[in-house]
């Protein structure tokens, strides 16, 4: 980045001692916040992991080993948590923030005072909720979806805490939110009409309104469960006239359109990728448009299906059990139009090429068990079982995780003006694909021959099928320090200097400007024809 | 365990399945057809789902390995130009939108089956406990606790496994074959839920709510279940054995439950005259059913992990007055995890657990508490 620091001295305030503070703590520059969003993003990556590590160790053999039941459940609640929330949330809003002004001409985000906010609530967040391990009591214990009773009476005293963090999430999430929409509608490059928006943005344009939408609801629901455990309300308990299943309702209503906020970027990802690498356009643009909208509308109607099994009346599952059918249409839809943009392209396979190629053949496969999920007969089998955990765990890693690396090293040397280091790439690339299915594919197994989920220790059965999993953790895990190494290693400038165009079948405007791009670009806006 | 003890129990297991598996490891694939019509109908929509997907999979990743091989740059293969075919694009979201058509045909008429739960023969309440399940035979006035039989030893990785670890039960849930058994779930605390795969059951047991499920079993056996929902600490410690027996073998069954009312069913009622215990009895029976019972939550070592779950050591309920500590042991807390183990527990082991309470951990109070107060302070 060493272009950009001779532009930083004309933005220091006269104090060049706290000049650290001005640019990154003050900083209103879409770049510096994306890449602060990045930074943060990827340390809950690896912390996350670790917690996964420990689980995987716990479970490599049946037989207390490693950790005491109590804090098994702490360790996957936060691992939950910090995954979604702390690491790939903010892995998205960083290719958003970095590439957006980018892609439509605009000179930076439509609020960037707005934008600096809503990335420093995160660290201060992220440090409430890790800090929920040291207090005393435990850490939350009772899974990422917080279910009453078992948060709310039966909850440490450190779920409040949590409570804060997700208000502290949330804000975050809505303030970006809120800044991409405005952004998108309105500082668009003359010419460039919404149909000819490169689908990243259209990706994030619908989830920004999806997380508008179900964010506040999340808000109310922790507050519903602080004021249970604190205020003498009784919305989730029985015994004061309340209902566990209305948490359910309301978290879902939620949590249902959050996974489809966590996949449609990573859509955006690859639809960008796979054209360039192709070195053919995006097949049906239009469609993949009407398909992301449709995916959008159709998440709100369908929240009942991770609610199968709890007794809501059979009209009720007969409807979502339909309405979630009916989403495997416009997925599937994306799916063929990827494999389409592929289908008699001039193909070459550099890392990010192979990640998204890797994405569309697993997140299908994670598809594929989503549709066996919808069917409620059979979900009565599969509900809350491994075969849960391998279905989102493949359109969560090799899903949206492997989205992100795509967009990593696609837009790499264009943030930092150096090609990683293919090679490496690659290693990194062919350890994970590898690890990953070794790791989640046995679960589906596991699932189907009755292991429940959310248990620190097994019948024997599983044995073998765990051990595997387990291994397959460790090279994954270890694997991702490849990763970090690539990606310090091109932030400090090492590696060849890269073009402008970067890569030869790329489009968009931002492969017009140098790589790195300088640090305000696009003062003037470009001509879109 | 030890430093050293931990690295043995890690480094061992692995050099072990480098070498072999062990004789009760399964590598079972996929589901299984169960013992119930409607079990086996779940199967087949289950694995007509899956070779729906192989289909749709080999179609799909054809067409993409395909074109990783033949349409490549290094092949010298140049890019097409098309990008968009509407009549193509619609045909196929047509195509996929007619097969989840022709799938939730099968499933909608298995869902309704299941959802039918007139004309049962028996009826069976279970009741999801931390971390245990309550059976009752609502008609035949039987009632009892299901606990984890594994051994503490094996647990601990001090034993070998037993071949059903974990998967096993002190009173397994006995019905019989042939007749629609009606199963009402709720729950004593948080939210559990029953599953037993061989049954194609599970359903959700709620505080405070009654669920319903049923199933009519064709071949006797054992089946085993667990508990699938997260409740707490002991989560995966509460399985289901589900033993049908025919016809006769139940009715029999029944009548030996029934006739030996008096002393096993019911907690609250010890024999005739509850037999006075010694101090020494009192606190090692006392010192067990705690580790069993209490500690999970009060910790072994009576420290609890406070505020949710308070220490023992020193505090004011296990020093101060008796009836204060008889009186939230029997009747818990409300609005705590503190659960009402009056109803869980027979008079002898409450008594020998308050002993025990009042006097490890340095409370030394001196206090004995017999069976005949327990039975005394229930009335």
């Amino acid at each position: 980045m060493s272009e950009t620091l001779e532009h930083v001295d004309h933005h220091a305030t006269n104090n060049g001692r706290f000049a650290w503070a001005t640019r990154w703590l003050f900083s209103t520059n879409h770049k510096d916040i994306g890449s602060m969003y990045l930074w943060f993003s990827l340390f809950m990556l690896m912390l996350g992991g670790v917690l996964a590590l420990i689980i995987r160790a716990e479970l490599f053999q049946p037989g207390a080993r490693i950790v005491n039941p109590e804090l098994f459940n702490q360790l996957t609640t936060m691992h939950g948590i910090i995954m979604l929330f702390g690491a790939v949330m903010p892995a998205f809003s960083g290719l958003a923030n970095w590439m957006i002004p980018l892609m439509i001409g605009a000179p930076d985000m439509a609020m960037p005072r707005m934008n600096n906010w809503a990335f420093w609530i995160l660290p201060v967040a992220g440090l409430i909720l890790i800090s929920t391990f040291i207090m005393p009591g435990s850490a939350p214990n009772f899974g990422w979806t917080m279910y009453a009773p078992l948060s709310t009476t039966y909850g440490p005293p450190s779920t409040d805490y949590l409570i804060v963090a997700i208000h502290l999430m949330g804000l975050s999430s809505i303030m970006g939110a809120v800044n991409i929409i405005v952004t998108v509608i309105n500082l668009r490059a003359p010419g460039m009409t919404m149909m000819k928006l490169p689908i990243f943005c259209w990706s994030w344009l619908i989830t920004a309104f999806l997380l508008i939408a179900v964010m506040p609801v999340l808000a109310g629901t922790v507050t519903m469960m602080l004021t249970d455990r604190h205020f003498g309300t009784s919305f989730f308990t029985a015994a004061g006239g309340g209902d566990p299943l209305l948490y359910q309702h309301l978290f879902w209503f939620f949590g249902h359109p959050e996974v489809y906020i966590i996949i449609l970027p990573a859509f955006g990802i690859i639809s960008q990728v796979i054209p360039t690498f192709a070195r053919k356009k995006l097949f049906g643009y239009s469609f993949m448009v009407y398909a992301i909208v449709a995916i959008a509308v159709l998440s709100f109607i369908v929240w009942v299906h991770h609610m199968f099994v709890t007794g809501v009346p059979l009209g009720a599952q007969l409807f979502f059990m339909y309405a979630t059918m009916l989403i495997a249409v416009p997925t599937g839809v994306k799916v063929f139009n990827w494999v389409s943009t592929m289908f008699r392209g001039s193909l070459t396979f550099e890392t990010p090429m192979l990640f998204a190629i890797a994405f569309v053949i697993l997140f299908t496969i994670g598809g594929f068990s989503g549709i066996m999920l919808s069917m409620v007969p059979a979900d009565y089998q599969y509900q809350d079982t491994y075969f849960v955990v391998a279905h989102f765990h493949y359109v969560l890693v090799p899903g949206a995780l492997f989205s992100i690396f795509a967009g990593i090293y696609y837009w790499l040397p264009k943030m930092t003006g150096h090609m990683y280091n293919e090679t490496l790439g690659k290693i990194h690339f062919w350890l994970s694909a590898i690890s990953v299915n070794l790791t989640f594919f046995p679960m589906h197994f596991l699932g189907l021959a009755g292991m429940p989920r959310r248990i620190p220790d097994y019948a024997l059965q599983f044995a073998n099928f765990n051990a595997m999993a387990s291994v397959g953790a460790f090279i994954l895990g270890f694997a991702q320090l490849i990763f970090v190494y690539i990606v310090i290693q091109a932030a400090r400038g090492k590696g060849p200097k890269a073009t402008a165009q970067v890569w030869e079948g790329a489009e968009g405007l931002e492969w017009t400007l140098s790589s790195p791009p300088p640090y305000h670009s696009f003062t003037t806006p470009p001509i879109v024809h | 365990m030890n430093f050293f003890q931990r690295l043995r129990s890690i480094l061992l297991p692995i050099a072990l399945l480098l070498v072999s598996c062990s004789a009760h490891a399964d590598w079972q694939l996929n589901m299984g057809q169960g013992v119930t019509s409607v079990s086996n109908q779940v199967y087949g929509l289950h694995m007509a789902a899956v070779w729906i997907c192989v289909g749709i999979a080999v179609v799909v990743f054809g067409v993409m390995l395909y074109s990783l091989i033949f349409h490549r740059k290094s092949r010298g293969f140049e890019a097409a130009k098309f990008h968009e075919h509407p009549v193509l694009e619609i045909t196929w979201a047509v195509i996929p939108f007619i097969i989840l058509v022709v799938m939730a045909f099968p499933a909608t008429k298995i869902l309704m089956r299941m959802n039918d739960m007139d004309k049962s023969d028996l009826t069976i309440k279970i009741t999801g406990y931390q971390w245990k399940w309550k059976y009752e035979y609502l008609d035949q006035g039987i009632s009892f606790f299901s606990n984890l039989s594994t051994p503490q030893n094996q647990l601990n990785n001090q034993a070998a496994k037993g071949q059903w670890y974990l998967l096993e039960v002190d009173k397994p849930l006995v019905v019989p074959i042939h007749q629609k058994i009606r199963f009402l779930l709720t729950a004593n605390d948080v939210i559990h839920s029953w599953w037993v795969p061989a049954l194609g059951i599970k359903r959700d047991a709620l505080p405070g709510f009654i669920n319903e499920a049923w199933a009519r079993i064709d071949k006797p056996g054992v089946y085993r279940g667990q508990c699938a929902e997260l409740c707490g600490t002991n989560h995966g410690f509460m399985p289901i054995v589900v033993e049908a027996v025919s016809e006769e073998d139940f009715k029999k069954w029944v009548a030996q439950q029934t006739g030996q009312k008096g002393a096993a069913t019911t907690p609250s009622s010890s024999a005739a005259a509850p037999a006075k215990l010694t101090k020494e009895m009192l606190m090692s029976k006392g010192e067990e059913a705690y580790e069993k019972t209490c500690a999970v939550c009060h910790k072994e070592d009576g420290l609890g992990m406070p505020p949710a779950f308070p220490a023992l050591k020193g505090s004011k309920i296990a020093t101060g007055p008796v009836k204060d500590h008889i009186n939230i042991v029997l009747n818990g807390k409300p609005g705590t995890a503190m659960q009402a183990f009056g109803t869980q527990l027979n008079d002898d082991d409450i008594a020998a657990i308050i002993t025990y309470e009042r006097n490890a951990w340095g409370n030394n109070t001196g206090d004995v508490v017999q069976p005949a107060d327990i039975a005394a302070a229930r009335k």
